[in-house]
């Protein structure tokens, strides 16, 4: 028995005279995501890709999970390949599909012939299925509008494929299909929930980190490389961006007025962002800010933070409370990561009471106290790369 | 030396002994901030995704116990002691390893309703355990193979059933004699909870892992620093967790093949057995090929112990565990009493050979001729 998967794309058949490009994507990344495990044949037909397996060693659960992290896949039938004949249709359907008959109450059949060659016409593949499988289910009753199992048969050119099994895909756009982002990464549990949002929507996700040794630990950073190769489930590829920050928090401890801090810090990490973003052809920053969740991320915090950047800044998870944010991070699994208890640099040099109402005014006057610029060039120029590879588990922490 | 008691314990792997002596070096607290904590905690995690990939689950699944015993009683207790409040029934089998069955003895004595399962004709029918389970079912445990026939329970099947019916029911697998010996992995065995042990699979003694899947919930047994993510507190012993990890990722790398090739010593075995006059098998020929049991007509099981000790072939009698005392679980499987005071578990790993297999049944047809004729 070979078992294959079809993957309907859903948002992607509305786009029209791009409706191939969106496709093509999709089958690049498809064929990316799954090269670890093995060769497949793909194929697709009427806003649906079929994967199916070349060696008979691909287990095909862990790959249906994997095509289940990928953007732009709504849903996801396994179905079995049989040969074109009657007998077969009838017979091995029944084993195959045993498990999910026996729970279920109601049933319809459905059939469709690509080829029309085929000797039996639809309404008959349908009656004979369902008259064998009533036979051996007596349990089951047929109901043609709600039933609790369709059983899918469809007649290709070389095979037949019986399917009744639907599991959810990730939804969404496939990535590479709108644009790139950098993504502010700390190691908190909103911000790889932000970066997750805009993969969703078929952005090409980088992420940068800025970390403070010594204040911070080689633990904090391993655990935001963690951060990002469980977010590389879904998002892809990452280019992970680390950025030496120490100097920068000591001149702002040392020349800038205390309960700006914060605000301050955020602005330069905006900048330096941006640089590497301009670098790295991405055209906006994604951060996880939730509004008023802290005091750096009040509206009047947000403003100043926004006026140092020239570029779109992305925060999915502005609207959301921390709850909801916390159901998508266990979704996603990076919860259990992100609660690790290790400093990170947002919480070094912080103010006893920062300013929760900052006048844009005051915060570019504190700002300009110093002339953070050389530092600003030197943290951009020492920054350091390291490819974070979609689906590797590279970190020990 | 021949040794073919590789279920009571495995000679451990120079790769796992290597494992322990580096990590006995980094002493450091895996809890430590510094970087001698971070090295430790290091090989922790590596251990812990080499074995969270040889059962096909992630890693924060994963916790490191002092041993399958451990882990037994922590799976046992913990889906009692978390669910049982209202759901007091619970259902295994009459050939458990006694990590298992005598929690089930102390849970009974608490008010449980222990339902176990007997085998009808040397193996289990996934059916009769379906059945036994009820809406009042807090908990499920059986093991996949067991450790003194080597025969293999319908566990997938079983619990498949199981958790579609009741899903709210959970299932417990003590998976320790079939780790990384038998080709299933946690899915296969819809398996909430799956207990394993490292010295079994060439590690070391004092180390073992109760996997538990993402979203089950249940109370730990040690409470104290909160490591293994609070469930189970203690400082984590990274050598043993090194070995056990440096183990696991050379075994499971080739399983299919060592499981192919102790699959034609037990069938070697099995025909010379079959062969010579007064040997017979207790295991059924579908069971798992590293546990092997057999008797000798008329020949008590110690005295046949001791007889093959001299020629320095190690052999256990039953199981090590019960140390002597007569088997209940043989009786379970149909083995008749005089059977079963003389029977041998003859247990292989893969570095065991077909000429030490000759070795045996030459020394076990010596015994029978100066044994028998003295009597």
């Amino acid at each position: 028995m070979k078992e294959i998967i079809l993957c309907k794309y859903g948002e992607i058949a509305l786009k029209g005279l791009n409706k191939s490009s969106f496709e093509s994507t999709l089958v690049k990344n498809v064929k990316r995501r799954l090269r670890r495990f093995g060769k497949f044949d793909y194929w697709r037909s009427q806003s649906t890709l079929y994967i199916s397996p070349l060696e008979d060693s691909i287990d095909m659960d862990e790959v249906l999970e994997a095509v289940g992290k990928i953007f732009g896949i709504v849903k996801m039938y396994k179905a079995l390949e049989v040969d074109k004949t009657m007998e077969a249709i009838l017979g091995d359907t029944l084993d195959y599909l045993a498990d999910a008959l026996e729970d279920a109450q109601t049933f319809k059949v459905e059939a469709k012939r690509a080829d029309k060659k085929f000797p039996h016409k639809s309404p008959e593949i349908c009656a004979e299925l369902g008259h064998v499988i009533l036979e051996k289910f007596p349990h089951l009753s047929v109901d043609v509008h709600e039933p609790d199992v369709t059983v899918f048969v469809e007649i290709r050119e070389k095979h037949a494929f019986v399917n009744a099994m639907k599991f959810d895909g990730a939804g969404g756009l496939p990535i590479g299909t709108s644009g790139r982002g950098m993504l502010l990464l700390s190691g908190g549990i909103d911000s790889p929930v932000a970066g997750y949002m805009l993969a969703k929507r078929g952005m090409q996700i980088q992420a940068i980190h800025f970390e403070a040794p010594p204040y911070t630990s080689e633990r904090a950073r391993l655990k935001v490389e963690k951060l990002a190769e469980e977010i590389s489930e879904y998002c892809g590829d990452i280019a992970f961006h680390c950025v030496p920050f120490t100097d920068i928090q000591v001149a702002i401890r040392d020349n800038c007025p205390e309960e700006l801090f914060t605000i301050i810090m955020r602005r330069l990490m905006m900048e330096i962002a941006q640089r590497i973003c301009e670098r790295e052809n991405c055209s906006c920053l994604i951060t996880g800010e939730s509004l008023g969740q802290v005091a750096s991320q009040t509206m009047g915090a947000i403003v100043c933070t926004d006026a140092a950047c020239r570029m779109p800044v992305f925060r999915p998870c502005i609207g959301m409370d921390k709850s909801e944010i916390v159901e998508i991070a266990r979704k996603i699994d990076t919860f259990d990561t992100s609660i690790l208890p290790y400093e990170d640099c947002c919480t070094v040099f912080t103010p006893k009471h920062p300013r929760t109402r900052p006048v844009l005014q005051d915060v570019i006057d504190g700002q300009n106290q110093f002339d953070f610029e050389p530092m600003i060039a030197e943290a951009v120029e020492n920054t350091k790369f390291k490819l974070i590879r979609c689906g590797e588990r590279t970190v020990n922490l | 030396m021949v040794y073919f008691d590789n279920a009571a314990t495995t000679q451990p792997l120079p790769c796992a002994a290597a494992a322990a002596v580096n990590a006995i070096e980094n002493f450091g607290n895996p809890s430590s901030l510094h970087k001698l904590g971070l090295n430790a905690s290091q090989i922790v995690s590596a251990a812990r995704k080499s074995v969270a990939a040889s059962l096909g689950v992630s890693e924060n699944e994963i916790f490191f116990t002092s041993g399958a015993t451990e882990a037994d009683n922590t799976a046992v207790f913990g889906a009692a002691y978390s669910l049982g409040k209202r759901k007091k029934r619970i259902v295994t089998t009459t050939v458990e390893h006694p990590a298992i069955a005598e929690p089930m003895k102390v849970l009974e004595s608490e008010g449980y309703e222990i339902v176990r399962i007997s085998p009808r004709d040397g193996t289990f029918a996934a059916e009769d355990i379906i059945s036994a389970v009820d809406d009042n079912t807090c908990l499920v445990s059986c093991m996949l193979c067991n450790n003194e026939t080597g025969d293999i329970l319908p566990i997938g099947r079983a619990f498949r059933q199981i958790k579609k019916r009741f899903p709210r029911v959970l299932t417990h697998c003590d998976m320790v004699q079939g780790y990384l010996k038998l080709p299933f992995k946690a899915k296969d065995l819809g398996a909430d909870m799956i207990s394993i042990s490292g010295h079994k699979v060439h590690a070391l003694k004092g180390i073992g892992a109760l996997y538990i899947r993402k979203g089950v919930h249940i109370r730990g047994l040690v409470y104290g620093g909160g490591q293994e993510r609070g469930f189970r507190s203690g400082t984590e012993s990274v050598p043993l967790i090194a070995a056990f990890g440096a183990a696991v990722d050379k075994l499971y790398k080739n399983m299919d093949s060592r499981s192919t090739y102790v699959r034609s010593l037990s069938d070697y075995l099995r025909e010379r057995i079959e062969q010579t006059e007064g040997l017979h098998l207790n295991s059924r020929a579908d069971g798992s090929p590293y546990v092997n049991s057999i008797y000798v007509d008329g020949l008590r099981s110690e005295i046949m112990l001791h007889f093959l000790e001299e020629r320095e072939i190690y052999v256990s009698s039953g199981s090590a565990c019960s140390k002597g005392k007569k088997s209940s679980v043989l009786s379970e499987y149909g083995v008749p009493d005089r059977a079963a005071d003389s029977t041998l578990r003859i247990s292989f790993c893969a570095e065991n050979t077909t000429a030490q297999i000759d070795e045996l049944i030459d020394a076990l047809k010596a015994a029978q001729s100066t044994l028998l004729s003295v009597k």
